[in-house]
C-alpha cells in the first residue's frame, strides 16, 4: 500500500477570500460514439456483455492483426464537429499514443494528435437562473479508441482485465479555457450533452461511461489577462461532481495564491466521499506518449461532398425544436425549454400531443405527472412502461368527461405501476365518472335527506348553498359523479 | 557440393512443373510433400543442421495434401496446386507456431492466419514448414534468432543473410521451390543474393500485411523467394491484391505476372552511380557489368543515372524502422499471451518479461526507437528522417519520370560473410545499403543470381516504379534465361 499523498494546502489563517481571483476552466469531454461495432474492428460495442466476449485479434492486439477504420465513426464524429461549428479538415491523421498499461492491448492507443479531424468550433449555452448566456470556443474534436477496463476489486490479490471496451470509438471534445465558474461549466456540459443526444452521436450516459469529463482549472487575479498555472481534475463522475470539484480546487488554488505560494501543475483526482482533491500518482501523469503517425492507417480524407451529406442529414437541434414547439404546439418559452432539455422527453411529448391534440394539456402532463413518475422511479424515459399513446388515451378520457382530473391522476399512478391501459384501470377501479341521471338522482335524494336545512334554504333562494350540496354529492360518489350534471340536476330538483 | 531435389537442378522441381505433374495425375500432392521432407532430412534443414526450419510436421502436411486432392480434378486446378511452400515464422499460420524467432513468443499459436498464407492455401499450395529468422526480422544474417542461427547451405560457417535466412536457405537447399519471407530493409533480397536464388520485394501495399507480425509498419512487406523468377512470380500472383483487413493494401489491379515481352527492345535501364561506388568489390562490379551487357544484347539501353539522396538511406532507415518497432513491439508485455516473467508488481513484470524475452538486437532497436520518438527529440530525428525519406522517394520518381524503366544495381556490397564476423551493429547495418532505399520509397525490387565469386552467389538488383512488378519480373526472366548456367558460376 503506498503512502497516501495529499495536496499542499495553506493553513486556514493564510487563506484569503477567493473574490480577488477569477476561475478559468477548460473542459475535455470524451464521448463514446453510438456505433454498432468498434472503431477499428467489427466487434460489437454493446455495454454489459460478459467480460472479454466482444473481442477479436485486432482489439486484443494479437501479433499481425491490423486496424481498419469503421467509416460510421467518421460520420458520427463529423456530425458532432459540424453541429459544434468546427472547421473540418480535409486531411486528418491517426497517431499512436504510446504507453504501457494492462488494459491497453497494443501498448498504444490510436488517437489523433497534431492533425485532428476538426478545430475552432463553438458551443453557445442559454441563460439559466444562475448563468448568463455564453459562447465557449471549442479547440478541437478528434477521433480515438477507448482502452479496456481494469477491475481491481473483483478478485483477491489480482487485477482483472476486460477488453470489451478496448477499441470502442470515442470523440474527444476539448474546449478553450473560456469557462469562468463552476455553474458555467455545468451549463456548458448540459448544453453539450443535450446537443450530442439530439445528434444521436452518443447515448451520453455518464454512469455507463459513455460521457467522461476532465477539467483543467486555474486561478488568476481578477482583471489579469495571462493564465495561471493549471491543474487537471479527473475522476469526475457526474456534472455535479464537476461543479463541486471545480469550486473546491479553485478555493484551494486561491488560498495558495493568496498566501503567496505557487500552484503546482499536476493531475488531481476528485474524491467525492471526502469532497477533496488528491494528487494522482506521479506515474499516472508523467507520461511521454511519443506520439507519431500510425503507419497502419492512411490519412483520413474527408471531402466536401461528405461534409455536405452529413450536414444535410443533421437531425433537428435543440434551438430549432424549441422554436417549433412554440409555433406548432403554442407552448410558452418555459414549457418549450423544459420539453426540449432532453431529446427523448420532447419526442415523448410530441407523440402524446399528436395523439391527443390538446398540446397544452399534453405538455402539462408530460412536464408534471410523467416527469415526476420518472424521477420517483429513477427511470430513463425509454424504459418507462407508460407509452405516449397510453397517456394520450388517458387525456382523451378526461377530455370526454369519462374521468375527472382527480381520478385521472390516480389512474396514471396505477398505469405507471402496472403498465396497464387507462381504460382498463378506470373500469377495474370503478373510477370512471358517473353520468347516469338515475344514479346521480339517487345520491342527490340521499344528500337532500341528510342535509335538509341547507336544501330548504337553497330552495328558498340561498343559491350559494348549491355548491355546498354539489360537494356533498361528489363526496358521496367518492369523486366519480360528473359535477356539471350534478349541478344541473340538483338545481332542477330544488327549483332554483 | 551437389545440388539435387527442388531448385535449379531438379527434373520436376519448379512451381509450374509441380503443378503440371500434380494436375495431370502423374504425382500426388502427398508424393510432393514426401519429396520435400526427404530433401529436408537429406540436407539436415532442422536444428541439428542448417537450422533453416523451426517447425514442420509431416502428418499435418499429409493432411493438407489429402484435403487438396478433390480440388485437382477439372480444368480449373488452382495456380499452385500441390506446390510445397515454407513460411517465415513472423507470418501467422494456423496449426503451427508463430514465434518470430523470439523467446517472447516461444510456443505461441496464432488463432488466425495471415491473408497471404490463406491465399496460398486457396491457390493449392501446401505449407510444409515455418522458417528461421532474425528475431522479429531485425537483422541481416539470421544470427539473431532465439532458436539459433541459420547456416548457409553452401558453407555452414557462413550466414545465409537475413532476416529471412531460413526461407532463403530452404529454397536454396531445394526443400521447396518457393517461400514467403518479409522485407523491411532488404530481408528478402539480401538473403536471396547470398543464397543464389530469386527474391522479390513487392510494392508497399501490393501484398496484405494482415498476419505479418509488424516490425516497421510503413516499410514492412511480405516478399517471395523462388528458385527461379517464374517460381517467385507464381507465388506473388497468388498473394497480391487488395485485402479489406489491411488498410494500407492497394486496390490497384493485379496484372498477369506470367506475361512478359520477348525482348528488352526499347527498355531503358538506369545504372545509378551511387550504387557503384569506387570502393565496391570490382568482382561484383564486373558481374553487374556482365548482366548489363546481356540486357544490352536483349535490346535494352543502359543509361547512367543519379539518385543523389542515397547516402541518407541507412541513417533514415535506422531512425524510422526502430521508431515504429518500439511502438509495434509494445504489445509483447506478458499480459495477454507469450512469455510472462513475474516480478515485483506490474512494472516488475513488464521489465522482467521484456528483458528476458527480447534478444540484444531487438532491445537495441526498441531503445533507439523510444529515444528518437521522445519529447524534445522527435523533430530532430523522426520528423527530419521522414522528410529525408521523402527526398529518397522523390529521387526514384524523378529518375523513372525521366524515361528510365527499371534500375539495375548490385543487391549487396559483399557475398555471404562468416557467422560472428560482424559484431559491430553498424557494420551489419551496412549490408542493407543497396536494399533499404526500395523500402523507404515503397517501390518494388527484385534480386536474382548473376554469378559467383569464390563459389559464393552474387545478386543483381532490379528496381521499378510502384506497381510495376510485371515489368520487373519480365526483365528478370529474360536476364535469367540469357545468363543461364552462368548465373550460378
Amino acid at each position: 500500500m503506498s503512502v497516501r499523498e495529499t495536496v499542499e494546502s495553506p493553513r486556514a489563517a493564510d487563506s484569503v477570500a477567493s473574490g480577488a481571483f477569477e476561475m478559468v476552466v477548460g473542459l475535455e469531454v470524451h464521448v463514446q460514439l453510438l456505433t454498432r461495432t468498434k472503431a477499428f474492428c467489427r466487434c460489437a460495442t454493446d455495454f454489459g456483455a460478459p467480460p472479454n466476449t466482444n473481442v477479436c485479434p485486432v482489439c486484443l492486439g494479437l501479433p499481425g492483426a491490423l486496424p481498419v477504420l469503421n467509416e460510421h465513426v467518421v460520420d458520427l464524429a463529423l456530425r458532432a464537429a459540424i453541429a459544434l461549428d468546427c472547421e473540418i479538415h480535409p486531411v486528418s491523421i491517426f497517431a499512436r499514443k504510446n504507453y504501457f498499461y494492462p488494459d491497453l492491448p497494443k501498448g498504444y492507443q490510436i488517437s489523433q494528435y497534431d492533425r485532428p479531424l476538426a478545430t475552432a468550433g463553438r458551443l453557445t449555452t442559454d441563460a439559466t437562473g444562475e448563468t448568463a448566456a455564453s459562447t465557449v470556443r471549442i479547440t478541437r474534436v478528434h477521433i480515438e479508441e477507448d482502452a479496456g477496463k481494469s477491475v481491481h476489486d473483483r478478485f483477491a490479490g489480482v487485477s482483472a482485465i476486460d477488453l470489451n471496451r478496448a477499441g470502442v470509438p470515442l470523440i474527444e471534445i476539448v474546449s478553450e479555457p473560456d469557462i469562468r465558474s463552476a455553474a458555467a461549466a455545468g451549463a456548458y456540459l448540459r448544453a453539450l450533452k443535450q446537443l450530442l443526444e439530439y445528434l444521436e452521436v452518443s447515448d451520453v450516459n455518464m454512469e455507463e461511461g459513455s460521457l467522461r469529463v476532465d477539467a483543467n482549472v486555474s486561478a488568476r487575479p481578477v482583471g489579469a489577462s495571462t493564465l495561471g498555472t493549471k491543474t487537471e481534475l479527473k475522476n469526475l463522475n457526474s456534472f455535479s461532481a464537476v461543479e463541486r470539484a471545480l469550486d473546491a480546487e479553485f478555493a484551494r488554488q486561491c488560498a495558495l495564491l493568496g498566501a503567496g505560494q505557487r500552484v503546482m501543475q499536476q493531475t488531481l483526482l476528485w474524491d467525492a466521499g471526502s469532497a477533496a482533491v488528491r494528487p494522482a500518482r506521479s506515474k499516472e501523469e508523467s507520461h511521454d506518449y511519443r506520439y507519431f503517425p500510425d503507419p497502419d492507417l492512411p490519412p483520413l480524407l474527408v471531402d466536401r461532398a461528405r461534409i455536405k451529406r452529413v450536414r444535410n442529414d443533421l437531425p433537428e437541434l435543440p434551438a430549432a425544436r424549441k422554436a417549433r414547439y412554440r409555433e406548432t404546439f403554442g407552448l410558452g418559452a418555459y414549457d418549450a425549454d423544459v420539453l426540449t432539455a432532453e431529446r427523448s422527453l420532447g419526442s415523448y411529448f410530441e407523440e402524446v400531443a399528436r395523439a391527443h391534440r390538446d398540446s397544452k394539456t399534453a405538455a402539462n402532463w408530460v412536464m408534471g405527472e410523467v416527469r415526476a413518475a420518472l424521477n420517483a422511479r429513477r427511470l430513463e424515459i425509454d424504459r418507462f412502461p407508460v407509452r405516449p399513446a397510453d397517456v394520450a388515451e388517458l387525456l382523451d378520457l378526461v377530455a370526454s368527461g369519462t374521468l375527472s382530473g382527480t381520478a385521472a391522476k390516480r389512474v396514471f399512478a396505477l398505469m405507471a405501476e402496472t403498465g396497464d391501459r387507462a381504460s382498463q384501470i378506470a373500469a377495474r377501479e370503478g373510477l370512471a365518472q358517473v353520468r347516469d341521471d338515475a344514479a346521480l338522482r339517487e345520491w342527490i335524494e340521499q344528500v337532500i335527506a341528510e342535509h335538509e336545512p341547507e336544501a330548504t334554504r337553497c330552495a328558498r333562494g340561498e343559491r350559494k348553498l348549491l355548491g355546498v350540496l354539489v360537494g356533498f354529492v361528489m363526496k358521496k360518489s367518492k369523486g366519480r359523479a360528473d359535477p356539471k350534471r350534478v349541478n344541473q340536476l340538483l338545481a332542477e330538483r330544488l327549483g332554483v | 557440393m551437389t545440388e539435387t531435389g527442388f531448385g535449379s537442378h531438379s527434373p520436376e522441381g519448379t512451381v509450374a512443373e509441380i503443378r503440371a505433374s500434380v494436375t495431370a495425375g502423374r504425382r500426388s500432392p502427398r508424393d510432393i510433400v514426401d519429396h520435400s521432407f526427404a530433401r529436408a532430412a537429406q540436407v539436415r534443414a532442422g536444428a541439428d543442421g542448417l537450422n533453416a526450419i523451426l517447425w514442420s510436421d509431416i502428418a499435418v502436411a499429409h493432411n493438407e495434401a489429402a484435403a487438396l486432392e478433390p480440388r485437382l480434378n477439372g480444368p480449373d486446378a488452382p495456380l499452385l496446386a500441390g506446390v510445397p511452400i515454407v513460411v517465415k515464422d513472423n507470418i501467422a499460420t494456423v496449426g503451427s507456431p508463430t514465434t518470430c524467432g523470439s523467446r517472447i513468443l516461444a510456443g505461441y499459436h496464432s488463432p488466425f492466419e495471415a491473408t497471404a498464407v490463406s491465399r496460398l492455401r486457396d491457390a493449392g499450395a501446401i505449407a510444409v514448414g515455418k522458417t528461421n529468422l532474425d528475431e522479429f526480422a531485425m537483422g541481416s544474417s539470421t544470427e539473431f534468432s532465439a532458436f539459433g542461427r541459420t547456416k548457409h547451405p553452401l558453407d555452414p560457417r557462413l550466414v545465409p543473410g537475413g532476416s529471412s535466412g531460413g526461407s532463403a536457405a530452404a529454397v536454396a537447399a531445394g526443400i521447396t521451390p518457393a517461400a514467403l519471407g518479409s522485407e523491411t530493409g532488404g530481408s528478402v533480397r539480401q538473403p536471396a543474393a547470398f543464397c543464389g536464388i530469386v527474391g522479390v520485394k513487392p510494392t508497399y501495399g501490393r501484398v496484405s500485411r494482415y498476419g505479418l507480425v509488424a516490425f516497421a509498419s510503413s516499410l514492412d512487406q511480405i516478399g517471395v523467394f523462388g528458385a527461379h523468377v517464374d517460381d517467385a512470380a507464381a507465388v506473388l500472383q497468388a498473394i497480391a491484391g487488395r485485402d479489406g483487413l489491411d488498410a494500407t493494401s492497394s486496390d490497384a489491379p493485379v496484372p498477369d505476372y506470367g506475361e512478359y515481352p520477348p525482348t528488352l527492345r526499347g527498355l531503358v535501364i538506369g545504372k545509378p552511380r551511387e550504387y557503384f561506388p569506387h570502393q565496391l568489390d570490382p568482382r561484383i562490379a564486373d558481374l553487374c557489368e556482365r548482366a548489363l551487357d546481356r540486357c544490352r544484347e536483349l535490346g535494352a539501353a543502359v543509361r547512367e543515372v543519379s539518385l543523389p539522396h542515397t547516402e541518407l538511406a541507412i541513417p533514415v532507415y535506422y531512425i524510422v524502422a526502430p521508431a515504429e518497432a518500439s511502438s509495434n513491439l509494445a504489445r509483447f508485455d506478458g499480459v495477454r499471451y507469450g512469455l510472462r516473467v513475474t516480478d515485483h508488481g506490474l512494472r516488475g513484470m513488464y521489465e522482467a518479461t521484456r528483458s528476458s524475452g527480447f534478444g540484444p538486437e531487438v532491445t537495441r532497436r526498441i531503445l533507439l526507437g523510444t529515444y528518437v520518438l521522445s519529447a524534445g527529440y522527435y523533430d530532430a530525428y523522426y520528423a527530419k528522417a521522414m522528410r529525408a525519406r521523402t527526398l529518397i522517394a522523390t529521387d526514384f520518381d524523378e529518375v523513372f519520370r525521366s524515361g528510365v524503366d527499371v534500375l539495375f544495381t548490385p543487391t549487396t556490397p559483399t557475398t555471404a560473410f562468416a557467422a560472428g564476423s560482424r559484431t559491430d551493429p553498424y557494420q551489419m547495418y551496412l549490408s542493407d545499403i543497396f536494399t533499404v532505399t526500395a523500402n523507404l520509397a515503397g517501390i518494388p525490387a527484385l534480386s536474382l543470381p548473376i554469378g559467383r565469386i569464390d563459389g559464393l552467389p552474387v545478386g543483381g538488383q532490379l528496381l521499378a516504379p510502384h506497381f510495376a512488378e510485371q515489368r520487373l519480373l519480365g526483365v528478370a526472366r529474360l536476364l535469367e534465361h540469357s545468363l543461364g548456367a552462368e548465373a550460378h558460376r
